[in-house]
């Protein structure tokens, strides 16, 4: 999994029926010191997460798929928390 | 998922079994502030209504064949939807 920033999100109406009504969020990529590394992705949310959070993005099409409980979905991004402390010691 | 414009159409005449009539279209990935962002590409169009010029965005691999109608095509890019907009709230200054 990797860890993001919330930027932005897309609308879309026109699409692959499984994004129907589903939220699309611009996440940027960080590197452990919270910066971001450059890379993007879009990535569907499971859990409300909002423009600014820092959340976890899981970046694996099995895993999304058993997420969204659809065995042909085609999903690979998935924003599954969101991140309250990251701690480096 | 990634955002990218078509910049054109393409047309094979002889294609594997399974691909015949899918929209194949010519694809340049962009940056999420729509600049140009790595080598053009050949994407299947899964929505059958992109044209040029519009923004899109893309699936790789796996996904792409799934996203496919019928699915499991010999594909590794598809284009998933259009993009009506894009709303960018930049918060790289704001601590995490």
């Amino acid at each position: 999994m990797q860890i993001g920033r919330v930027r932005g999100a897309i609308h879309s109406t026109i699409n692959h029926p499984f994004y129907d009504g589903r939220k699309l969020l611009i996440v940027d990529y960080l590197d452990t010191g919270g910066e971001p590394t450059g890379e993007y992705v879009i990535a569907i949310d499971t859990v409300d997460s909002g423009a600014g959070e820092t959340v976890l993005v899981l970046d694996e099409g099995n895993s999304a798929r058993q997420i969204v409980d659809r065995s042909n979905a085609p999903v690979r991004s998935v924003i599954v928390g969101i991140v309250d402390q990251i701690s480096i010691p | 998922m990634h955002l990218g414009k078509v910049i054109g159409t393409l047309t094979p005449c002889v294609v594997y079994a399974g691909l015949e009539g899918v929209p194949l279209l010519l694809v340049q990935p962009l940056d999420a502030k729509l600049h140009d962002h790595g080598a053009p590409f050949v994407a299947a169009d899964s929505t059958r209504m992109c044209g040029r010029d519009e923004l899109i965005y893309y699936e790789s691999s796996r996904e792409a064949a799934l996203a496919l109608d019928p699915w499991f095509v010999p594909v590794d890019h598809a284009i998933i939807g259009i993009v009506d907009d894009v709303h960018l709230t930049d918060f790289l200054g704001r601590e995490g």
